[in-house]
């Protein structure tokens, strides 16, 4: 086994760390405080080609593995979730489903213009009655002959604003239930799609998420991925790949709230000596460490799987909720170490707790991962 | 016209520094190893000249005297934009040694730029040696740098203020802080093309190493701060006289 990263995959994790301590840094209390888009930040992100960088070079991406992506969402977490989230939904949702799945007029079409970061795409898959449920979903798309027409309201949309192409998840023949499901490509400036207002959400309050409505919205025929009724397992496959960048993510929370608590500990005195060499916090970091190091074998794991055209489901699965989880502990943790000043903003722990409770809620909650696993565990 | 930046390997400055065999040789185990910061800030300024040229500039290249381990750092300044580089395949010795290495390379370029000391030995000898070996004027602390016609108009930092002056090219310009901004990180096409660009592995030219490191010595562990009252200035004054004798 080779656990060394190659050279550029090293030289990639320290640009993506470059980047976030030099640029992320500065004001992501305020962004995060006021839910400020980072505008400026996205476009740094399309300058140093973290958008689409997955994507066969043929279409202008980068031609990145999935490790190496990971590594960047890794080092990106550490200080704004916010900005990696949307990284994430544009590569591992959006961008690598059309590649992935799409025909060779829809990569022309679409692909180009996400991969080089000029556009920005969102996923919408999530209902306000069909979350961790997703087979049953209400919004309907019509096969009108020579086109679909959509009405119904997605919900939890990330990238819902500042994207431009949508995939969207509609159900066509509701009497095949989740066989029925399609898979379309929209351009959001399409007649009929509005958004209501943005989300106040407890953490990752600079990414834009909205519901999006539709209201006889008409998609073109060629905009459909895949064959008809093939939405559903488009989604699922999807979502697959999507759990190894969230798994990133929360390993780069967790991290971050570790390197926050080794350099608190180091300053900070308690009963006349630094509180790191109290062996309670000593151990705490400690078990903070240990969790993250297994963290990053799962994830980096999935991602070589899934790299080595493996199936990668159940490692993402296994990946996901288990940095999940402990991207929560391990921030609880960094608060506690930090005592007072962790439950005040300007020691940025506090927001990195409240970014980690998402980790364990979308793409799949932890308690859906636990599903796939055991069901895999479980198949005869 | 040609620009060719002289770059350091460099371990990175969070490194904790620790010697060997009797103080005499700097232990690099376990140490990232970085492009030199200045040398990094010359590339970035280079680079900028460059691309606001309009194709006056044809090339910006990187030399640096090292063995192999040196690469990463060289495929980093080729990732951030050099269009080549060159290696001396040799150990850098001391200022003297590597300056006389970069000669070589140096002669066939019309900016030569290096930073003004490496943030590992500080000799901050190589660009005004390297000068004087190539027989081209030389400018030091330079802190802007344009290329103005045929010349080159420098800022450079003096005791209490600053100094415009021009040089003709070929010139040496021995660079420091402002020369740009910050460095550049190096974007994902550009690393993927850094294994792309050509990089020149050159056999060391025989010369001598004229000084040798006799032992190192860490600086003495920061004192621990005293802090007096405000309206204490006699305690203050005290101190500073009888504890640390600054008066």
């Amino acid at each position: 086994m080779n656990f060394n990263f190659t050279e550029e995959q090293e030289m990639i994790r320290q640009a993506a760390r470059d980047f976030a301590q030099r640029e992320l840094i500065k004001d992501v209390i305020e962004r995060d405080e006021k839910a400020i888009f980072p505008t400026q930040h996205v476009k740094m992100l399309k300058e140093l080609g973290f958008l689409g960088m997955m994507v066969d070079p043929a279409y202008g991406g980068g031609g990145m593995d999935t490790l190496s992506y990971v590594l960047a969402m890794e080092e990106i977490s550490k200080v704004d979730s916010s900005v990696a989230v949307i990284m994430s939904v544009h590569n591992s949702l959006v961008c690598y489903g059309i590649e992935k799945w799409g025909t060779e007029e829809q990569k022309e079409k679409y692909l180009k213009i996400m991969a080089s970061g000029e556009k920005i795409g969102a996923f919408l898959l999530s209902e306000p009655e069909a979350g961790s449920d997703a087979t049953s979903q209400r919004t309907m798309a019509e096969d009108k002959g020579d086109h679909y027409l959509v009405n119904g309201t997605k919900n939890w949309i990330t990238n819902a604003n500042c994207g431009e192409i949508y995939i969207l998840i509609a159900q066509t023949h509701p009497e095949k239930k989740h066989h029925g499901i399609n898979a379309f490509i929209v351009d959001k400036e399409t007649t009929g799609i509005s958004l209501a207002p943005h989300e106040d959400k407890m953490g990752m309050r600079s990414s834009d998420t909205h519901s999006v409505m539709f209201s006889d919205v008409k998609i073109p025929k060629e905009n459909r991925i895949g064959e008809d009724g093939f939405g559903f397992k488009f989604a699922m496959k999807i979502l697959e790949g999507g759990r190894i960048g969230i798994a990133a993510q929360a390993l780069g929370i967790a991290g971050g709230a570790l390197e926050r608590s080794i350099q608190y500990s180091k300053e900070r005195k308690a009963f006349g000596k630094l509180i790191s060499q109290h062996q309670a916090i000593a151990f705490k970091l400690s078990d903070m460490a240990v969790k993250i190091e297994a963290g990053k074998n799962f994830t980096y794991k999935a991602a070589w799987l899934k790299d080595e055209g493996q199936q990668y489901g159940v490692a993402g699965a296994m990946a996901k909720q288990y940095c999940a989880d402990m991207a929560m502990e391990v921030t609880t943790d960094a608060v506690q170490i930090h005592g007072g000043y962790g439950y005040v903003k300007e020691y940025h722990v506090e927001r990195l707790m409240r970014e980690a409770k998402l980790t364990q809620i979308y793409e799949g909650t932890s308690e859906i991962q636990k599903i796939v696993i055991s069901r895999a565990l479980l198949k005869d | 016209m040609k620009i060719l930046v002289c770059i350091s390997n460099v371990p990175d400055t969070t490194t904790k520094i620790k010697f060997k065999e009797d103080n005499k040789v700097f232990d690099t185990t376990g140490v990232q190893w970085i492009i030199n910061p200045w040398d990094e800030l010359a590339l970035t300024r280079a680079l900028e000249l460059k691309e606001g040229s309009g194709g006056k500039i044809e090339k910006v290249s990187v030399a640096l005297v090292g063995d192999k381990s040196s690469e990463p750092t060289i495929r980093k300044a080729l990732a951030i934009g050099a269009d080549d580089a060159f290696r001396v395949d040799t150990d850098p010795g001391d200022s003297f040694y590597v300056a006389t290495q970069l000669k070589e390379i140096a002669k066939d370029y019309d900016i030569v730029l290096c930073g003004i000391e490496s943030s590992d030995y500080t000799s901050s000898a190589v660009g005004g040696m390297l000068s004087e070996m190539l027989e081209w004027p030389s400018v030091s602390s330079v802190s802007r740098l344009n290329i103005e016609g045929d010349d080159v108009s420098i800022r450079r930092e003096i005791d209490g203020g600053q100094e415009i002056v021009s040089s003709q090219m070929p010139f040496v310009g021995i660079v420091q802080k402002g020369i740009a901004l910050e460095p550049r990180i190096p974007a994902m096409r550009g690393i993927m093309m850094a294994r792309k660009k050509p990089l020149n592995v050159l056999e060391p030219i025989e010369a001598e190493t004229l000084t040798e490191y006799e032992n190192f010595e860490m600086p003495p562990p920061k004192a621990a701060v005293k802090l007096v009252d405000e309206e204490n200035v006699k305690e203050l004054v005290e101190l500073l006289k009888n504890e640390a004798k600054a008066i």
